[in-house]
């Protein structure tokens, strides 16, 4: 299923390392098959999760053997997390323990680089019979699908922290541990904050614009209650991402515009690196990338909402838009039809984007 | 049983010397034949000076050393103590406890662990006032004050209060749940004599009912309402009523339904308020709110003893200038849910030059934590929350602003502080800088993260700070740690009392280091750190001293903690499933165990084991 299509669309399967794939031969222990719920599935603590399970595994490169009960991800977001993560996971060899898979990826990166041993992870693992083993995981981490933590999975979204990875920096050593992410997916009670003070991003910028009255001291209110609002932009096929104030536009045509500029010079310097060396010239690439940019078509615009499900910007009105947006992202209008297909849960409205760039 | 807490106790208001002294001279006048009448007065007058002294004695930890003298001493410091303390619900019955102390006036209960405040533990656990509710009604109808802290209460457990004693004045939940507004409305309509009912973080269900409108007629007593955890809508003419015949109110906090109108109502009524929580502090949504704005700095202006300032529940910044009046009093402020940036932020902060407890969001970023160092040489305790709770790279407060906050803010004696990115450098600054620090709480949200700048594991900061605040009793820790770490906290944390540990630690060194190394260790709560049975045994000297330890997430086994609970008779050990386990699974979810003079509880639930 979602193996045989990889193979149609190869500038997916760069997102979606093979290894991640195929690698979860678990299928001889049924109590450990890998159950994952939508992204907005709250955290109950009764619910049977086996999250955990699934996370240890994906940090295990061993086999390659196809896997066809691999429990099709129904979230894009985890596809594009597992994808960094094995980047990552390239460079470090990980035993599968409850604690390496948790830790691992992080701890294993700066001890690579300082060589603390992991034997004390290892050998716990080693002592417990398998099933025990994998019980171990999957109550080392049960997973909530908070909708608030899996965006913030999702932050290792395309390519920002695997370009991160392959920037050849001369310390890049101390760059990469101290810039690298720690990709877990979202654990119980972490950090630990009482659930009345989780919303309040989102409380404050609820109340509507309209309620401003007319007649303050201070004059004109501003239009959102939260001047300030940046949200994280990436740019398919540009490894570095930018911020934006969406609290800075009044509407979608306006912060068209705004990701226009920010990522057209960027884009110029990318297809011709002499350009920036020459301001003018890169101001005229600039100008002509900006028509084709913004009328073209060639890029569209999604955003991540609170849950960290990826929507198409346009649908809501500008206002519900700008509470609920906690990332861009602009893709290749072309990969987007390779995108729905790691998304089979999610019925994607037929394509027609109602904002382009 | 009556446990350790750096509170002290409110003193008793009477001291019945008289009738005392009358009591005792009945019984030794009423001479039932005794032969050694002559030799035992002494004793007797004695254990009378005896009583009047202790009525004096308001520490717990004093009451308790002075009940180990000798059973004379038990037998008066029993009948003397007024304020009954209980850490652990399950420490001790409600018929041991009221056997002991026959004249408690007030009674302070804590349930459950604080781990269970974020969902690591089930809910149903236990911890239900019911059966204290129940025993106190027998055995001291005279309570007037009840302060529960993460307890099930229920609507009947609140008209029981009401209704079965007579003089009951304060009511305060903490944290607590298992109740709703038609509970507080029963509650509130009974208790005629009510001067406090503090509800705070708490969860309150909405059963529709329009408790304020259940306050008694006629003048009311009352000197605190807290309510601003309720979720639910409240009657506000009802409210503004109440706080009309209310004198002697002097704490008022009201939850984000009442609007800024609203709380400009309410303040003209009390400018007698000290501490304000100002409810949602923007406009309500009803359009047509008139043309002219009510003057809000004349409001606050007429408020002056206003001292505490909190609420700001759903702000709107422009309002904010509002409250200049009262910043150069206020001791407390509390801007934890206004989500609002350090330029709105400094000219607040500028003015409150008298500030000692400051709980901000970071939202005001490290230049606003600069603003508060430069201004508020007194902070004494600041918290600083996230506005956004999950991992990431970048975050608004960091480093920069602990450093900050370090160097002007000399005093500090507690700090919470949650940040994407900590150095050891700024940890060891504040150790050297604070040297009052009591509690120190640092959560990088980023599990096992290292100092950025060195790579560094965090333990020479959290080092530095054990060795350097000799005065620590709280400390949580978080970042990449090692066992050098715990080594550290052993080593130096002599003081220490609460420890929080997650995602930290190498292995079972690491905790042995802190069960062999801290003496005054009583609450320890680990999640999610390789900390296995060996460790635990490591610990069994000391777990009779100890109110509680949670570990969850760790590697413990099954007959590793039967182990314990066989070593230790006094000991509850319970091991708490999720619903994926089996009973007989021998890897333990988690573990919570504590010293009990009861043994095994009667009401676990299913998914708690009893070793």
């Amino acid at each position: 299923m979602v193996t045989d299509k990889m193979v149609d669309y190869p500038q997916f399967l760069n997102l979606m390392n093979k290894e991640w794939l195929v690698n979860h031969k678990v299928s001889e222990d049924k109590k450990l098959e890998l159950r994952l719920g939508p992204p907005g599935e709250a955290l109950d603590y009764n619910r049977n999760t086996t999250h955990g399970t699934k996370r240890a595994f994906q940090h295990t490169a061993e086999t390659r053997t196809g896997e066809k009960e691999w429990p099709v991800d129904t979230t894009k977001n985890q596809c594009q997390k597992i994808s960094c993560i094995e980047k990552i996971g390239d460079k470090v060899n990980l035993p599968p323990t409850p604690w390496s898979s948790g830790s691992t990826i992080y701890s294993a990166f700066s001890k690579d680089t300082k060589e603390e041993p992991q034997h004390s992870k290892a050998s716990f693992f080693q002592n417990l019979p398998v099933s025990k083993k994998l019980a171990g995981m999957a109550e080392d981490f049960k997973q909530p699908c908070s909708p608030r933590m899996a965006v913030g999975e999702v932050q290792f979204a395309d390519g920002k922290a695997c370009c991160s990875l392959a920037t050849a920096d001369p310390d890049a050593s101390t760059n990469i541990t101290s810039n690298k992410r720690i990709e877990y997916s979202p654990v119980v009670g972490w950090p630990p904050i009482r659930s009345f003070r989780k919303n309040i991003a989102s409380n404050s910028l609820s109340k509507p614009a309209s309620e401003s009255s007319n007649d303050k001291d201070t004059g004109g209110k501003p239009e959102n209650p939260k001047t300030q609002l940046f949200v994280k932009i990436n740019m398919e096929g540009i490894p570095i991402g930018r911020k934006v104030n969406l609290s800075a536009y009044n509407s979608y045509e306006e912060l068209s515009l705004a990701i226009d500029d920010l990522f057209s010079g960027l884009l110029a310097a990318q297809r011709d690196p002499s350009a920036t060396q020459n301001e003018s010239k890169a101001k005229e690439s600039a100008k002509a990338e900006a028509g084709p940019l913004a009328g073209s078509g060639e890029y569209t615009l999604i955003y991540e909402d609170d849950e960290g499900d990826r929507i198409l910007v346009g649908d809501v009105p500008w206002n519900m838009f700008v509470s609920t947006a906690k990332r861009l992202h602009v893709l290749k209008s072309s990969e987007l039809s390779t995108l729905q297909i790691c998304s089979n849960e999610k019925e994607k409205a037929p394509f027609d984007p109602a904002v382009h760039i | 049983m009556s446990e350790d807490d750096e509170r002290q106790q409110s003193p008793p208001s009477d001291l019945e010397f008289v009738s005392n002294k009358a009591r005792n001279c009945n019984a030794t006048g009423s001479g039932s034949g005794h032969p050694e009448f002559q030799s035992t007065y002494p004793d007797q007058v004695l254990e009378n000076v005896l009583e009047n002294v202790l009525h004096f004695l308001t520490s717990r930890r004093d009451r308790n050393a002075a009940s180990l003298v000798c059973k004379s001493w038990y037998r008066v410091e029993a009948l003397t103590r007024s304020e009954l303390f209980i850490g652990n619900c399950y420490a001790v019955s409600p018929g041991r406890a009221t056997a002991r102390f026959t004249r408690v006036k007030a009674l302070h209960l804590k349930g459950k662990p604080r781990f269970a405040d974020f969902n690591l533990m089930p809910p149903d656990w236990g911890a239900h006032f019911n059966p204290w509710a129940l025993a106190m009604a027998k055995a001291y109808p005279w309570l007037e004050k009840v302060h529960l802290k993460r307890m099930s209460v229920t609507d009947d457990d609140l008209a029981t209060l009401a209704e079965l004693f007579l003089g009951f004045k304060e009511l305060v939940l903490v944290c607590c749940d298992g109740f709703g507004t038609s509970g507080l409305a029963i509650f509130v309509s009974k208790c005629r004599q009510l001067k406090v009912l503090d509800l705070i973080e708490s969860e309150v269900s909405d059963d529709e009912t329009d408790w304020i409108s259940c306050f008694p007629e006629g003048e009311s007593n009352l000197e605190s309402l807290i309510f601003d955890c309720v979720e639910c809508h409240i009657n506000f003419e009802a409210l503004d009523r109440l706080v009309a015949r209310s004198p002697s109110l002097k704490k008022l906090k009201l939850n984000r339904y009442v609007s800024i109108g609203q709380l400009y109502r309410l303040m003209v009524r009390a400018p007698q308020l000290t501490h304000l929580g100002t409810g949602s502090f923007s406009p309500s949504d009803i359009a047509g709110q008139g043309d002219q704005e009510p003057d809000y700095v004349a409001a606050f202006a007429a408020c002056r003893s206003l001292v505490c300032l909190s609420g700001f529940r759903e702000i709107i910044p422009d309002y904010l200038p509002a409250i200049y009046p009262v910043c150069a009093n206020l001791t407390s402020l509390n801007f934890s849910y206004a989500n609002i940036t350090a330029e709105q932020l400094k000219p607040i902060i500028s003015k409150c030059h008298k500030l000692q407890t400051f709980w901000v969001l970071d939202s005001i970023c490290d230049e606003g934590l600069q603003a508060v160092a430069a201004t508020c040489k007194d902070l004494r305790e600041l918290r600083v929350f996230p506005v956004d709770p999950r991992e990431d790279n970048d975050g608004p407060v960091s480093e920069v602003g602990l450093q900050a906050i370090s160097e002007g803010c000399r005093k500090l004696q507690s700090i919470l502080y949650f940040c994407q990115r900590m150095t050891n450098a700024a940890v060891i600054a504040m150790s050297k800088n604070c040297p009052d620090l009591v509690v120190f709480r640092l959560c990088i949200m980023g599990r096992h993260r290292p100092d950025p700048v060195t790579s560094e594991p965090m333990d020479d900061g959290f080092g530095a700070i054990v060795m350097n605040c000799k005065k620590l009793t709280r400390l949580a820790v978080s970042g990449l740690l090692t066992d050098k770490a715990f080594d550290y906290i052993g080593r130096h944390g002599k003081l220490v009392r609460t420890l929080s540990v997650a995602f930290a630690g190498d292995s079972d060194m690491a905790l042995k280091y802190v069960l062999e190394g801290c003496p005054q260790l009583q609450k320890l709560e680990i999640r999610d750190s390789p900390f296995g049975d060996a460790a635990l045994r490591s610990g069994l000297h000391h777990y009779y001293n100890m109110r509680f330890l949670w570990m969850s997430s760790c590697r413990l086994t099954r007959h590793g903690c039967q182990e314990i609970a066989r070593a230790m008779p006094r000991l509850v050990v319970e091991v708490i499933r999720s619903a994926d386990e089996e009973e007989m699974d021998d890897v333990v979810g988690t573990l919570y165990m504590y010293r009990s003079l009861e043994g095994p509880r009667t009401d676990a639930p299913k998914f708690v084991t009893i070793l």
